[in-house]
């Protein structure tokens, strides 16, 4: 040992000059790179601070603490440089803060990794953080989860994460981060938005190392005082990896609603088994980030939409996380402090009082000809469009009209659309249901086997949420099947599905421009 | 895998750090890592004080004004909790006891030339608690690398999480009725704990690097014994009020006699904790221009 420690010394020596100055010309693109693409939300100094952190929750990581969510290392010890760049490569699903390993060149990368830690102290006492040992997975199967739902249950993940894994426990109200911010506990049911990856290992390293920073504690102490065995914390992992979809719900632009065989019942609630025989189609939804107030810290990321109609009616069933019911005296303190934190502060504070949950679905009012869509943001004078709003707060939905934002005026008789709505465990179910045609010249008629345009407005009260402070979508579509032979809508899912992207096209550009003016 | 020349980069950064610890008179390399070697190595340590040329300090922290009332605890939601409890559970922010004294104020010695460069031996395990969801006690005082054993008697999810500024932290989870053995190898006036299950439970630990150290108790007292004489600064902290010094000589065989006094107007003192870490006021590997 002490020979080659000796002949390392000498080696290490002998190249001193040439490592030190590949050392200045490597710091040197690290920061170059950190400045460029890092320091606008991270700070300059790599203290979180940058100009556009206060637009973000969680706020930007704070480097000079050295905090890393993400680790393959010990809980209180510092990440691996493999685990710097992993977060450089994949971002953090459902933060800010993107993938760049499309942006960055290996090299940069590299530099940016070395870069990142001079900001901390910590770095230079321990130069080479070791991974745990985490082993392979356990083998899965019915038995299993279930063995690892009972885990769940005797360790309480329920008590942040949720008796069904959504982030509703009771202890979800209060959690906060290290840095005084109040964080939200993981939506185990979408697995696509967790940091560090989405696989069973990726939740059995988090259990293991925890999640610094985080009021998300290490299980490894657990395994070490004996009290729980290593098969017994990767059922757990088993089990949350099945609480989301076996696959990450693609893009699918087009909601079809089933046509029922003559004598099938409609489902008009949410708890009807009719549902069960329908596949969900996932919509995801941004923060409002067009017409002040601006909402930059969305709560509903996604909704879940099924849909079927019987040749009469049709019946909308809208399903969606939020931790509660609003307002919940539970969640006033978050909803202060998110009001508090979140910029720009656009709203008036008759915005920010007590708000129900809320859903809106939006349709053009009139069948628009060829693909021009009404504007997404509520129509304009030309193209109006057509809604149904729920309210947590009222038990029955309201059917309107606008052009534009602002404009929204809803009807106070002659309702068509009637709605029920449920929120447990975490999730609010609603379902609308409506006649296919009305006698309302101002609602819209479905017809079947036509594209029909649909998107979708959601807002969770105790999240500071209200008026045009929430999340939406851009258009997707309504097909409602036909009785006759499949051959009608070749033609026309082709048609929507480059309608579609065209759409989604001008939502990003839009949403581009407004980030870009924002931080300018 | 690294390229060869990536190698030989971080041979000289490994180098570069070698000298800046040497450089520095690398008196003090202490992290939280592998300090357990040198707990066990710090026990068979004799203690470097000289019994007969050794005083004391005793006193007491009085408080004026009207003691502030803190908010109880909801427990409702846990009731093997709630049921520990006799009488409603207060959050412990501040806890004026019933002779007027403050109870929870850490007091230790913050300067001595006396003892400046002592090696003490590293006491036993300190306890903390988690019984009835309250931290017991919710203010002690460990010597670096001591150990503490943090202990869940409510048999029901807590997780303790630390969250220091000049070292390492840890957040881990204790399910069930279990110990967990943590130690802290920097000095850190103080380090915060708190529970997020539980977000009214909240814990501070200061850490030195000697045994004289202290914390008010129920009627206001505390005590620094056997110090070689001499003078020291001794410092008191309070959550909510901050802190005050004081300097304070010791004689041999005697035992010197103070008061610290905090007041309800102190309310918005600023309480050195977690101060903001300057980026540019460490060294770094890289600082070598």
């Amino acid at each position: 040992m002490a020979i080659w420690g000796g002949v390392a010394f000498a080696l290490s020596l002998a190249m001193m000059p040439l490592g030190l100055g590949a050392l200045q010309e490597d710091e040197q693109l690290g920061k170059v790179t950190y400045d460029r693409w890092c320091s606008e939300c991270h700070g300059v100094d790599g203290d979180g601070t940058g100009s556009a952190a206060g637009y973000m929750l969680p706020r930007p990581r704070d480097f000079t603490l050295a905090m890393y969510n993400i680790r393959t290392t010990a809980s209180g010890d510092l990440p691996t440089d493999q685990d710097l760049l992993r977060a450089i490569n994949m971002g953090a699903p459902g933060t800010a803060m993107p993938a760049w390993d499309d942006v960055l060149t290996e090299a940069e990368k590299q530099a940016l990794v070395q870069y990142l830690k001079t900001f901390s102290r910590f770095f230079p006492l321990d130069e080479n953080p070791v991974p745990l040992v985490l082993g392979s997975p356990t083998g899965v199967s019915e038995e299993v989860i279930a063995e690892g739902r009972g885990q769940y249950e005797a360790i309480e993940c329920w008590k942040c994460h949720g008796d069904q894994g959504r982030g509703d426990g009771e202890s979800a109200a209060t959690l906060m981060d290290d840095t005084g911010f109040p964080i939200a506990a993981a939506d185990l049911t979408e697995n696509w938005f967790f940091n560090g990856g989405a696989d069973v290992e990726d939740i059995y390293r988090a259990l293991r190392t925890g999640l610094d920073g985080s009021p998300m504690p290490n299980f490894s102490d657990v395994l070490n005082a004996g009290v729980m065995t290593d098969e017994e914390l990767w059922a757990v992992a088993h089990y949350v990896r099945s609480l989301a979809p076996e696959d990450t719900p693609g893009i699918s632009e087009v909601v079809l609603a089933k046509l029922l065989t003559e004598g099938a019942e409609l489902a008009t609630s949410f708890d009807d088994q009719a549902w069960e025989e329908i596949e969900g189609t996932y919509i995801p939804l941004v923060g409002q980030i067009i017409v002040k107030p601006r909402w930059f810290d969305p709560r509903v990321d996604g909704v879940w939409v099924k849909a079927m109609h019987n040749g009469d009616d049709i019946s909308v069933l809208v399903s969606w996380s939020d931790p509660n019911n609003s307002p919940d005296p539970l969640w006033s303190d978050w909803k202060s402090q998110v009001t508090r934190i979140m910029e720009p502060r656009e709203a008036a504070d008759n915005e920010i009082d007590a708000a129900p949950d809320q859903l809106v679905v939006q349709f053009p009012m009139q069948m628009p000809e060829g693909m021009e869509r009404p504007y997404f943001l509520k129509g304009d004078s030309r193209r109006p469009v057509y809604l149904w709003e729920w309210k947590s707060d009222r038990q029955t939905a309201l059917e309107g009209e606008a052009r534009g934002v602002g404009t929204e005026s809803f009807q106070d008789e002659g309702q068509d659309v009637s709605v029920k709505g449920m929120h447990s465990d975490g999730q609010w179910q609603v379902v609308f249901t409506r006649p296919l045609l009305t006698s309302d010249e101002n609602d819209l008629d479905f017809i079947t086997g036509e594209a029909i345009p649909m998107s979708f407005f959601a807002w969770d009260g105790d999240n500071g949420e209200s008026g045009n402070q929430g999340s939406l979508s851009s258009w997707y579509f309504l097909l409602l099947e036909e009785p006759t032979s499949t051959k009608v809508y070749v033609a026309p899912p082709i048609a929507m599905l480059i309608a579609g992207a065209l759409g989604f096209f001008i939502v990003r550009r839009v949403q581009k421009r407004e980030m870009e003016s924002f931080r300018s | 895998m690294f390229v060869l020349g990536k190698n030989e980069k971080l041979i000289s950064v490994t180098l570069l750090a070698t000298l800046v610890v040497v450089g520095c008179g690398g008196g003090d390399s202490s992290d939280s890592a592998g300090s357990s070697s040198a707990a066990s190595e710090a026990t068979v340590m004799e203690n470097p004080v000289d019994p007969s040329t050794a005083g004391n300090i005793s006193g007491s922290v009085a408080f004026e004004g009207s003691a502030p009332a803190m908010d109880a605890i909801d427990m409702s939601g846990e009731q093997v909790c709630a049921d520990k409890h006799s009488t409603a559970p207060m959050l412990q922010t501040v806890v004026v006891n019933d002779n007027g004294t403050l109870s929870n104020v850490f007091v230790y010695v913050k300067e001595g030339s006396a003892i400046e460069g002592m090696q003490f031996p590293t006491p036993s395990a300190a306890l903390l608690d988690q019984d009835g969801c309250v931290y017991t006690p919710h203010v002690m005082g460990v010597m670096v690398d001591q150990e503490i054993t943090i202990r869940n008697s409510d048999g029901l999810l807590h997780n303790i999480n630390a969250s220091p500024t000049e070292q390492r932290g840890f957040n881990t989870s204790q399910p069930f009725n279990m110990e967990t053995s943590q130690d802290f190898g920097t000095p850190e006036v103080m380090v915060p704990l708190r529970c997020d299950v539980h977000g009214w439970m909240t814990a501070f630990v200061g850490v030195v690097n000697h045994p004289y150290h202290s914390v008010s108790d129920g009627s206001g007292g505390f005590s620094l014994s056997t110090l070689p004489e001499g003078d020291y600064v001794v410092e008191a902290w309070h959550e909510q009020y901050g802190t005050q010094a004081q300097t304070v000589t010791v004689t041999a065989g005697g035992t010197t006699d103070i008061t610290f006094t905090f007041s309800a107007d102190m309310a918005n003192a600023v309480v050195p904790m977690r101060t903001p870490i300057d980026p540019h006021d460490h060294p770094l590997v890289t600082d070598h221009q």
